[in-house]
């Protein structure tokens, strides 16, 4: 399985997420505040580069999902059929995170069958170690 | 009959932003003083291509040589006499290789675009820029790959990963087609677009290769039964979704239009121009953006109208980069041949096909005729307006080619 490589910007993000938070990247400047990601080093909106890391309810909706088939990388295709989802968080739904949908944390990326997956469906996240870094994963709200 | 295209709008809507469709031509664009246009200033005056096959023999170097020299003795214009190139990244062969082997003179001007499969018409563009401009006379696009026999970039994954696909290639979204998938997956949910849809956009580009000697899905039909039972690559994008992995070459010539009107071949003009990588874009997992449906497409379009004399409504036919179906129906949103949500119906009774409301990829396209990062499209391009292509559009004076959907991207409106 492949792991995040962490870089500067997304530092806190990985190491939030080994303490159990979900958080993102938030503009400090006064008066600003916007959330951006993925992480950068300066505000879009106002040019600051100050920063600060807002927690996150963990609550999403599934925005997408796919299905891969082999041919994949062999880990992936060990898992078949998994899915990558997109989430987008209930406190930012612009904010939308890449992941998995998993049966409860620590479970396995083919732990949900196919037919549960579906656009719209509420999730909760939960995190996992993936190769020594801890990444966030989803379970649906309604199993 | 009920007019299969929307009238001109008069009402200087400026675009796709503010209105949801694309800007419309509202007459002569004023330039800052001082400055060139490059409508009509440059035409394409030579294209070359080697053969297309799932494997080639040659080295892309070679294959590169033969489609440059191919589409100079296509201009009847000497090697010696290039002094410009243009290229676009993930292309191996660079302009020092390829000026050397064909025997250039001394070359005053050289450009790659960025974004794979997204530069292509910016080679065209670059060049008539630089050939607008004065700072070179001949130019020389091209693109040679070795996709069928060679590696597949996705599988050198980990390279990847300290960019910003540490965000989703641990999550196994590993392959350019499981980006797109997820997207179409969407767009589906939004507006209500079907397989059938998808379907209709590979037929057409498969019915276009089967008259085409040079594709390599010449005489081998599609059906909507075949569609339908392929395997998945990445649900919801079947086998008939995705591009064909191929080796082969393709190189264009162009000059200035005065010196164009003393070529062999009757000239295509560069009408227009444009590169387009939108606000908060981030590439084919455009999901960060705040709306990720409205991609490169619309910011291009909004570039290339807004200098052209005609509209979406004009374009006779159109070279649309159709690496997945599902780029087509986004495409054809953001170029403003139909309404945001649209896309999918316009596929609809036969519109893509000959004699349809806009015949598409009339050489076969990147799905069926060969993937050569959108090269091709350039060509046939070309073709249809020399009035020589195998699929030909009776009396096609305009023609729409884009390239890459869903990465930094550019386009070009070619005219005779």
């Amino acid at each position: 399985m492949l792991t995040p490589v962490v870089d500067d910007d997304g530092a806190p993000f990985w190491e939030y997420a080994a303490r159990g938070e979900l958080r993102v990247q938030a503009c400090a400047a006064d008066g600003c505040g916007q959330l951006r990601f993925p992480p950068r080093p300066c505000c879009p909106h106002c040019g600051s580069f100050a920063t600060s890391w807002r927690r996150m309810s963990g609550k999403g909706r599934i925005w997408s999902y796919v299905v891969p088939h082999p041919p994949l990388l062999p880990a992936y295709a060990a898992l078949v059929p998994y899915h990558p989802v997109v989430v987008e968080l209930a406190d930012a739904p612009l904010v939308r995170l890449v992941g998995n949908l998993v049966a409860r944390a620590g479970a396995p990326l083919d732990s949900v069958p196919p037919g549960r997956v579906r656009v719209g469906a509420r999730v909760q996240v939960v995190f996992a170690d993936q190769g020594g870094v801890v990444v966030p994963r989803w379970v649906l709200e309604r199993p | 009959m009920t007019s299969p295209r929307k009238p001109r709008t008069t009402d200087g809507s400026t675009g796709p932003a503010a209105t949801g469709r694309a800007a419309r031509p509202t007459g002569r664009v004023r330039r800052p003083e001082g400055t060139a246009s490059l409508k009509d200033a440059t035409a394409i005056v030579g294209i070359g291509q080697t053969p297309f096959a799932r494997q080639l023999p040659e080295s892309e170097k070679a294959l590169a040589c033969r489609a440059v020299l191919a589409a100079l003795a296509d201009a009847g214009i000497s090697p010696a006499e290039v002094d410009a190139f243009a290229s676009y990244t993930m292309e191996e062969t660079d302009e020092v290789e390829v000026a050397k082997a064909i025997g250039a003179g001394d070359v005053t001007f050289f450009s790659k675009a960025g974004y794979g499969g997204g530069g292509s018409c910016a080679t065209l563009a670059h060049l008539a820029a630089a050939i607008t401009t004065g700072q070179a006379t001949v130019g020389v696009a091209w693109r040679s790959r070795k996709r069928g026999s060679g590696p597949r970039p996705w599988k050198n994954t980990t390279t990847q990963l300290p960019t910003p696909a540490q965000w989703t290639r641990p999550f196994g979204l590993l392959r350019p087609v499981d980006e797109i998938a997820m997207l179409t997956r969407r767009y589906m949910h939004e507006y209500g677009a079907s397989r059938d849809h998808l379907f209709n956009v590979a037929l057409a580009c498969r019915n276009r290769a089967n008259q085409n000697p040079a594709a390599i899905m010449y005489e081998r039909p599609l059906t909507r039964d075949m569609y339908m039972t392929s395997r998945w690559i990445s649900e919801p994008l079947c086998l008939f979704d995705n591009c064909l992995e191929t080796d082969g070459a393709l190189a264009c010539v162009l000059v200035s239009a005065a010196r164009a009107r003393d070529c062999r071949h009757r000239p295509v003009y560069v009408h227009s121009a444009a590169q387009g990588l939108p606000a908060q874009h981030h590439g084919m997992v455009n999901y960060w953006n705040d709306d990720p449906l409205s991609g490169p497409a619309w910011t291009a379009a909004r570039h290339l109208w807004k200098h052209a004399d005609f509209g979406p409504e004009d374009v006779d036919v159109a070279q649309i980069y159709d690496a997945f179906t599902a780029l087509v129906p986004l495409s054809l949103e953001g170029y403003g041949f139909c309404d945001r949500g649209e896309g999918g119906a316009f596929t609809e009774g036969g519109a893509l096909e000959i004699g349809g409301r806009l015949p598409l990829n009339t050489a076969g396209g990147g799905l069926s005729e060969a993937y050569v990062h959108g090269f091709n499209l350039i060509t046939e391009g070309v073709r249809q307006l020399r009035g020589a292509s195998t699929a030909q559009v009776p009396g096609a004076a305009t023609c729409l080619v884009t390239a890459g959907e869903g990465v930094p991207t550019s386009a070009v409106l070619l005219r005779n």
